[in-house]
Order: C-alpha cells, then structure tokens, then sequence
C-alpha cells in the first residue's frame, strides 16, 4: 500500500494539473469567443462574394473561354490537398478528426489512381499525417492566427496556391477545415477550391425586376478577378471557422480534463483518509496491547 | 427605405465598414467612375484603386479610398466589396510616396513578368492614394 506521503504528493500533482487545465479552458473560453466574433465579421463579405460568384458563374459556365480556376483543366489526374489543422494540441479530437478525414480522402483518390500532394496548414496535422504520406507532403505553412487570424495570411496562401496552379502542377484542389457549430461541436468539411464549385444562384437576390445585371467590362474579365480572390476568401473563412472549432474543442476538453481531476482527488483524498485512519487504529492496537503485556 | 435613397455597404473580408442609406454614391469602376441612385439599374462591376464619395443631399459626406475590389448594384442597394479601404483623410502620404517610389523602383528592376505585374499594381494604388489626397486638397 502507498504511503501516506506518496498519496499526499500525488493529490498534490493532480490538484496542480487541474489548476492548468481550468486555466486552459477559461483561456479557451476568451479565445472562442473572440474567434466566433471574427468569424461572424467575415460572413458579410463572404455572402456577397458567394452571390456575385452564382450570377456570373451561371452565365459564363460551359462557355469554351471560362478561366481555368472555373472550368478546370480538363483533366483531375493531380489532386491538392489543403489539410487545415491548429498549431497547437490539446484540443480533444480536433487534430485527429481533420487528419482522419484526409487520410479517408487520399486513400480513396489513390485507389482512384490519382495522383495526391498535401499543403499543410498547421503544425499537428503535418506532425501526424507525415508518418503515412509524408513523401506527399508538399509544403506547411505554420503560425496561422497566432493571435487571429488575419486576411493576408489566409490570402498569402491563396497566392501559393494560384502559382502551384497556374504552374500546372495539380488539377483539383481540395480545403479541410473543420466548420464551426458550437462550442462543443464541428463538422469536418472537404471542400473543394479549384475548380470552383457555382453556387445556387439564390432566388431572393434583391428584386432585380426580373431584370438582369449589367457587367463592367465583362462577365469573363469580372471573373478573372473575381476567381482568385475568392479562394482567399474561402481560405480565410475555412481558417477563421478552424479557429473558432479549435478553441471551441480545447474548452470541451479542458473541461472535461478538469473534471476528470476533480474526481481522481475526490478519490485519492478517500484513500488517504482511510490509510491515515488504518495506521492511526494500528498504533492503538499496539499500545493497548503492549499495555496488556506488562 | 425613404424613397429616393440607396442602401450602400462597403464591405472588407474581415467586417461590414459601412452600412447606410445615402443620396447618391459614386464608385470608381474598372470602366471609368459611375454614380448610383436608387433606381440605378442592376450591374456588377470591378472597382480600380480609387476613392469613393458618397454624397447626402449634394454635399460629399464621405470620401473613401479603396485599393480596388467589386461592386454589386441592384436597384435599392450599392454593394462594394473591397480588401483595403480607408478614409481619404487616413492618408500617410508621405507613406504612400515612399510605396510609389518603392514599387516603382521593383517594377524597373522585376525579374519575372509577374513580379513586375505586382510591382505595376502596388505602384498604382499608391498613385491612386496620392492622387486621392491631391482631389480632396482641391474641393
């Protein structure tokens, strides 16, 4: 049996390991919060970058001139793989979810026959998956919203990203991030970037009078603005809502590690109480009976 | 919404700048500036580096300069979408003369093709700034 010592040393551990965890998860709490407010900031642009993305794509798509970043190359041999991640571990299943779903992603293209290089966003999911496919990997960007998340980062890697495609070196590329939901859920999400997906032109799109919109200069070069812009624009919201389910599964986690140490006292404390009690009724046995003796 | 009036928003990736209703807005497009009113017909257009005014009851309430983006006009609503805007008067011109010459200098001495685009770009928009400051001085 430990001694009285060794269990005093060790409630005295995990009391310590609590006080960090608790720390953590107000920590977490603080940063969610801000993240979601970002988060929340971004939508605006985003939505609106969305419709004007659906009325143009509608009416250029399936014409023989549409630029590359909508129509693709003609080809989806070579496949890109932005696998977001946090920096940072710590945050329950968060990592090993986003890495899950990419490993599940290039399993199935490579049964495909298609070729598959990663672009890692964040230090954990480079770490993990670097052991299956490391030779995949083609770059990691790291230090993303160290503070939060600003646009020329999210927008330097879209720059990356158009050279990597404009030098032909994949055909389809595809961003995982996990999208926020709340604070103790997120959904993984594969995305993909290039070619860019049209959305549904929505029917509520401010009573045009039925009319349709005039473009300045044209629809074509409206687009080949438009186009590389708005995969910042997705990378930027794919890392805030990264950020925002990060924080938000550090603070379930941290939660759930700081009640978990709440009860490994609650029972190291019983322990203690009872060998304490045990030795106490021990020393009386034997003062009794050595009182007996003589 | 009171008649007559546009509903314009200006928007970066990180929030929503402005969100008003004015008279009158006029927009620098890719094609030349054009001003909207309600009304105004439907149209999606590019933005150039330049300023945007916006006007309340024929006076200019608002000068914003913008480092090029889109606009999205409907008949009651003005949206421009822009990753760099800020008020004339938040002008470092002393900055920006600096980025001319800077840039300048890098599209003169740009290796690549690309390079010198970029370069070409930034050398606009901080012609676009001074350029800005020098209208505003003006009126």
């Amino acid at each position: 049996m430990a001694s009285l010592k060794d269990l005093r040393d060790r409630i005295g551990s995990v009391k310590a390991t609590q006080k960090i965890t608790s720390a953590m998860k107000m920590v977490a709490a603080a940063k969610l919060r801000r993240a979601q407010e970002q988060a929340e900031a971004a939508r605006p642009y985003a939505e609106r970058m969305e419709r004007m993305l659906a009325s143009l794509g509608t009416s250029v798509r399936g014409t023989p001139g549409a630029p590359p970043l909508l129509a693709g190359t003609g080809n989806d041999q070579r496949h890109l793989i932005i696998l977001a991640t946090a920096d940072r571990g710590l945050c329950g299943g968060f990592n090993t979810n986003l890495v899950r779903r990419a490993r599940a992603l290039i399993i199935e293209l490579q049964a495909a026959g298609q070729d598959v290089q990663l672009l890692c966003v964040g230090r954990k999911g480079r770490d993990s998956i670097r052991r299956d496919y490391g030779s995949l990997i083609g770059e990691t960007i790291e230090g993303i919203g160290r503070k939060a998340v600003v646009f020329e980062e999210a927008d330097g890697i879209a720059a990356r990203v158009r050279e990597m495609f404009d030098a032909g070196e994949f055909d389809v590329c595809t961003l995982i991030y996990a999208k926020f939901k709340s604070a103790i859920s997120n959904e993984i999400q594969a995305q993909q970037l290039i070619p860019a997906p049209i959305p549904e032109a929505s029917d509520d799109a401010d009573d045009l009078g039925g009319a349709v919109y005039e473009y300045e200069p044209s629809e074509e070069e409206i687009l080949v603005d438009l186009l590389p812009r708005n995969i910042s624009v997705q990378i930027y919201r794919a890392l805030l809502e990264n950020a925002a389910s990060e924080h938000g599964a550090r603070m379930a986690a941290m939660d759930n590690a700081t009640r978990n140490a709440g009860e490994r006292i609650k029972g190291l404390t019983l322990t203690y109480n009872r060998t304490r009690q045990a030795m106490i009724t021990n020393e009386l046995i034997e003062i009794i009976s050595g009182a007996e003796a003589l | 919404m009171a008649d007559g009036k546009v509903e314009f928003e200006l928007v970066s990736p990180e929030r929503l700048l402005a969100s008003q209703s004015v008279d009158m807005v006029v927009v620098p497009g890719g094609d030349g500036d054009f001003g909207v009113l309600a009304g105004h017909a439907p149209l999606l257009s590019t933005v150039r580096a330049g300023v945007i005014t916006v006007y309340e009851a024929k006076v200019i309430t608002d000068r914003i300069f913008v480092a090029g983006g889109f606009a999205e006009v409907t008949r009651e609503r003005c949206t421009v979408l822009a990753e760099v805007a800020m008020p004339v008067s938040d002008i470092d011109t002393a900055k920006a003369e600096q980025d001319l010459r800077e840039a300048r200098d890098d599209a003169a001495g740009a290796a690549t093709d690309s390079d010198r685009d970029a370069a070409t770009r930034r050398a606009d928009i901080a012609q676009a700034k001074l350029d800005a400051v020098r209208r505003a001085a003006v009126h």
